[in-house]
């Protein structure tokens, strides 16, 4: 098939499974198609020719819509684009369309979208996990390989395990930052979907690396994932920290996850334990700076030059509030507020500066835990995926979703999520592995051996042809 | 000042650093451009741009902190100050906060009241202590009348946004508003003078607040302090602080009280008037801006810029009193202006009289500086031609008048003084015999005046003083001219 004939494909199916799904929030055939043409003239060399690829909707893409899955920025298109979409056309990628999200990427669900529902492929009336719920529906979907997504604390890992899929956030400065829609600065990454680990891999070496317009991302040099991923991972130590296997976590989950540490010391790997005694503490750090730098980066969609603005406002202090109130959704103005709460003159010290102190008790646990070994097991999620509406009135239990992987974002390192069984139901589990900084190619080398041993050896329901 | 009263005064300056881009963005700084010309995506605040500091920021900050004083702190912290207003795109201000760029300086300025015409009284110095100063960026400016339906909609140009500003911050040390004055002077100077801005008030590159509150005399406490903003220019800041001491104090004693508020100068009305009160102060929830890295300045770079540090006007006025002899008020006058401070000791050196040269300099030279709208460095006149000047009038060959008409001359057309004087023929005759001549001719020709000035009127020595110039055409050098009359009368 000619790159033409496979974006061609590719534009069908993403076109004829949104109805039942909801992944895509724009798809753009006609670029995509101008662009396979072009892409064909490109030397064999570039190494994502003809790749199609879906981008999360909090990614600038230059001309294409970048609505955040916000009403506040709907049909807003981008000046620009991102570092990492740059990189990624250079090397002959090709963006099919823009990816479904919870509002700003406030969400575990998908439900906070304001462009409607991301639908699980394996369970239509079960959420795909979020925020990154449309990246991770156009991977599992079987529409495109790979796709791109975001993390503040757990959006990619957490939906492709709710997916069944593979998804890495990498080390907190691997990838620029550049475009990518701010929703809490210090923790957000951008993250990468793929059907397989060799798929991210692929993805993260064109993406990776230091960008002169993102003061955070690092100058380290990025290695060659694919030439390692398949190495033999006899002696790799992984860290097991039992004492979050406990309250909350789904027998099905915990079965499956404990299998796969055998799974694991059957190929070879040294299994130790190991205490993350601050970890319980991550979720509530991690609404507080999440929600602290929200209030401050979602400051300048006020209306005043670009996206929605509220009709009918006679004076400056009502076109701002009317405009947020009906700009914003329930989750991002719930965030809001207490982000800015916290800042508040008053607060500052008992909240978001006792947050920042506790972050660097979680990072010590980690550093500490890396002295003994490589990576860090523990389930994903603490459930599979959950109906619709089941978590959507009570923010709390929705927040604990993402228990098991917001430290990797308070902490800065990376994290993988590798399918690893089905439940009872038939829906996907997935592990995770966090390593230590810029530790991405032991990460991607124990995902991929696992995916190659362990196949899930099932498809979602919904899947193209 | 009312008697038993004191005013406790603080300065805020704003000064635009003199980068040729913005602080975190490579766009122009440049002034009075097409409105929006000079944005991209950082600047304009769109969705997911990051700021990256501009390096020169550091450069230029580092000097103005090393002109003003202050401690260079090896690391600083930039922070979010959050607030709403359409003229800060991203809904928050980068600015500094509990770790800023600079602090605890101190710095002697030269300051004296004045009388009711203004004029100083006696210069002494005092010390300022300054508290510190941050980096920031500006923020875009909103545009009310000017373009088309300004009745009903507002515009915003955002230019200005991300121009970088040290913002300098004193303790509340002044006790009147000329001390106020003499400070904000001496700081726009030095900022000049090392180049770290252009801090003209004009262009709104420099921009001060000023904090006034009065006490009783003896009274430990502070009262209730007052901002005052709108400070076009030195002079309305000086004005706007006196009318502000004056109305409180009669607040006070009339029981009022003061309230804790902003103020604005209405130059207009010559008073201050309510911008907003206390109750409407911003909670600016300020934390660590989570998109840069804390700035490290290295101890090797302080060093590096502290060895590039030009003398200060300060430490250069008090050498040029000491060293060429000049009076507290001219060599103010000269360190007024870095150029005409250079100007001025070239030329001192190269015509061995650092006297003349700078009577001269302050008279004609810098009177035509300011008809041409000139940089002293910009003149056709050369300090080393101003210096021949200086040494020919030196030597007798011109009068003084003559040096002034080729000071004129040369800096307009740019003629050598050499030309200047041949064409103009002052040329002077210092030959003994040629005045002799002239003497006697006029001695016999005026025999009345002859006799009165041998009777005893010696007042008459002009007049021959007088007509043998005039014979001459103003050539006769006056020193050769007093010595033959002397001897012949």
């Amino acid at each position: 098939m000619s790159i033409r004939e496979n974006i061609e494909k590719t534009i069908n199916n993403a076109e004829k499974l949104n109805g039942e799904l909801n992944s895509f929030l724009s798809i753009e055939r006609e670029y995509a198609l101008n662009r396979a043409s072009e892409v064909e003239n490109l030397s064999d060399d570039a190494s994502l020719k003809g790749f199609a690829i879906a981008i999360k909707d909090n990614i600038c893409t230059k001309d294409m819509q970048t609505t955040c899955g916000s009403h506040i920025l709907h049909n807003y298109k981008a000046h620009y684009d991102a570092t990492a979409v740059r990189r990624l056309k250079d090397a002959g990628a090709i963006i099919v369309g823009k990816a479904n999200m919870d509002e700003f990427a406030m969400g575990s669900s998908n439900e906070s979208s304001a462009f409607g529902n991301v639908k699980n492929p394996w369970d239509l009336e079960r959420v795909p996990g979020g925020s990154s719920g449309g990246s991770a529906v156009a991977v599992a979907s079987g529409v495109v390989r790979a796709s791109l997504g975001s993390e503040t604390g757990g959006s990619v890992r957490q939906p492709a395990s709710l997916c069944g899929i593979t998804g890495l956030k990498p080390t907190y400065g691997r990838i620029s930052r550049f475009g990518l829609v701010a929703f809490a600065s210090s923790l957000d990454n951008i993250g990468i979907f793929g059907q397989t680990s060799e798929d991210v891999a692929k993805v993260l070496g064109v993406i990776a690396g230091r960008d002169r317009n993102d003061s955070t991302s690092a100058d380290v040099a990025v290695p060659d994932y694919l030439a390692t991923i398949s190495d033999d991972i006899k002696g790799k130590r992984i860290g097991v920290p039992r004492a979050l296997f406990g309250e909350g976590l789904e027998t099905d989950v915990r079965e499956a996850v404990e299998n796969s540490i055998e799974n694991y010391r059957k190929l070879g790997a040294e299994i130790v334990d190991v205490e993350l005694p601050h970890a319980k503490y991550g979720i509530a750090v991690y609404y507080i700076i999440a929600t602290a730098e929200a209030s401050s980066n979602l400051a300048r969609f006020d209306g005043v030059r670009y996206g929605f603005r509220a009709e009918g406002s006679h004076e400056l202090r009502e076109m701002y509030r009317k405009t947020r109130e009906e700009g914003f959704g329930a989750e991002v103005k719930r965030r809001i507020m207490l982000g800015t709460y916290v800042l508040s003159s008053g607060y500052y010290d008992a909240y978001y500066s006792k947050a920042q102190k506790v972050r660097a008790l979680v990072k010590r646990d980690y550093q500490t835990a890396f002295e003994q070994c490589d990576a860090i097991l523990t389930p994903t999620s603490p459930s599979v995926a959950f109906k619709i509406g089941e978590k959507s009135d009570d923010p709390l239990a929705m927040y604990l979703s993402d228990i098991y992987t917001v430290s990797a974002n308070l902490v800065g390192v990376p994290g993988i999520s590798v399918p690893c069984g089905l439940s009872g139901e038939g829906l996907p589990i997935g592990l995770q592995l966090v390593g230590n900084f810029w530790s991405e190619a032991t990460l991607l080398n124990l995902g991929n051996v696992y995916e190659k041993e362990f196949p899930l050896g099932a498809k979602p329901k919904v899947f193209a042809d | 000042m009312k008697e038993g009263w004191e005013a406790i005064i603080g300065m805020e300056i704003h000064a635009q650093l003199a980068t040729e881009t913005k602080i975190f963005c490579g766009c122009a700084t440049s002034f009075g451009d097409e409105p929006n010309a000079n944005t991209c995506p950082v600047c304009l605040g769109l969705p997911g741009a990051l700021p990256v500091l501009n390096e020169k920021v550091v450069e230029y900050g580092a000097k103005a902190a090393l002109a003003l004083g202050l401690n260079i702190n090896e690391q600083s912290i930039f922070s979010r100050k959050n607030y709403f207003y359409p003229d800060l795109p991203k809904g928050y201000q980068i600015s500094q906060y509990d770790k800023p760029f600079s602090s605890d300086g101190e710095l002697v300025i030269m300051t004296a009241e004045r009388d009711e015409h203004g004029r100083a009284k006696d210069f002494k110095p005092m010390t300022i202590r300054i508290e510190r100063m941050h980096l920031e960026e500006d923020a875009g400016k909103n545009v009310h009348e000017g373009l088309p339906e300004t009745d009903k909609y507002s515009y915003v140009d955002l230019n200005r946004a991300g121009t970088p500003l040290g913002e300098i911050v004193t303790k509340a040390d002044f006790r009147s508003s000329w001390q106020a004055y003499d400070y904000v002077n001496h700081v726009r100077r030095a900022l000049q003078w090392v180049g770290a801005s252009d801090a003209d008030m004009e262009k709104g590159n420099l921009r001060c607040e000023a904090n006034v509150s009065v006490r009783k005399v003896g009274e430990e406490k502070f009262r209730n302090k007052v901002e005052l903003k709108n400070l076009n220019s030195v002079r309305f800041m000086q004005k706007a602080i006196e009318y502000e001491i004056e109305r409180q104090i009669a607040a006070h004693e009339a029981g009022e009280g003061v309230s804790q508020e902003t103020r604005l100068w209405d130059e207009k009305n010559n008073k201050t008037r309510v911008m907003r009160s206390k109750e409407d102060a911003h909670d600016y929830r300020y934390f660590p801006e989570p998109d840069l890295q804390p700035l490290v300045v290295s101890k090797e770079f302080i060093e590096t810029m502290k060895a590039q540090m030009p003398e200060l006007p300060d430490a250069m006025r008090d050498r040029f009193m000491a060293e060429y002899n000049l009076s507290f008020d001219d060599a103010s006058q000269i360190i007024g202006d870095k150029d005409i401070a250079a100007f001025y000791e070239t030329a001192a050196q190269a015509s061995g009289n650092p006297r003349t040269s700078a009577n001269l300099m302050l008279s004609e030279f810098v009177r035509e500086l300011n008809n041409s709208g000139k940089r002293a460095n910009e003149s056709l006149l050369t300090a080393e031609s101003f210096a021949e000047i200086v040494k020919t009038l030196d030597e007798g060959k011109i009068n003084n008048n003559q040096a002034k008409e080729i000071i004129v001359e040369s800096f307009n057309t740019g003629k050598s003084p050499a030309d200047v004087i041949r064409e103009k023929g002052f040329e002077q005759v210092s030959d003994a015999g040629a005045i002799e001549k002239i003497v006697d001719e006029i001695i016999k020709n005026n025999e009345n005046q002859v006799n009165a000035y041998r009777g005893g009127n010696e007042k008459l020595f002009g007049f021959f003083v007088g007509q043998v110039m005039k014979a001459s055409q103003g050539k006769a050098n006056p020193k050769v001219v007093n010595e033959i009359l002397k001897s012949k009368l």
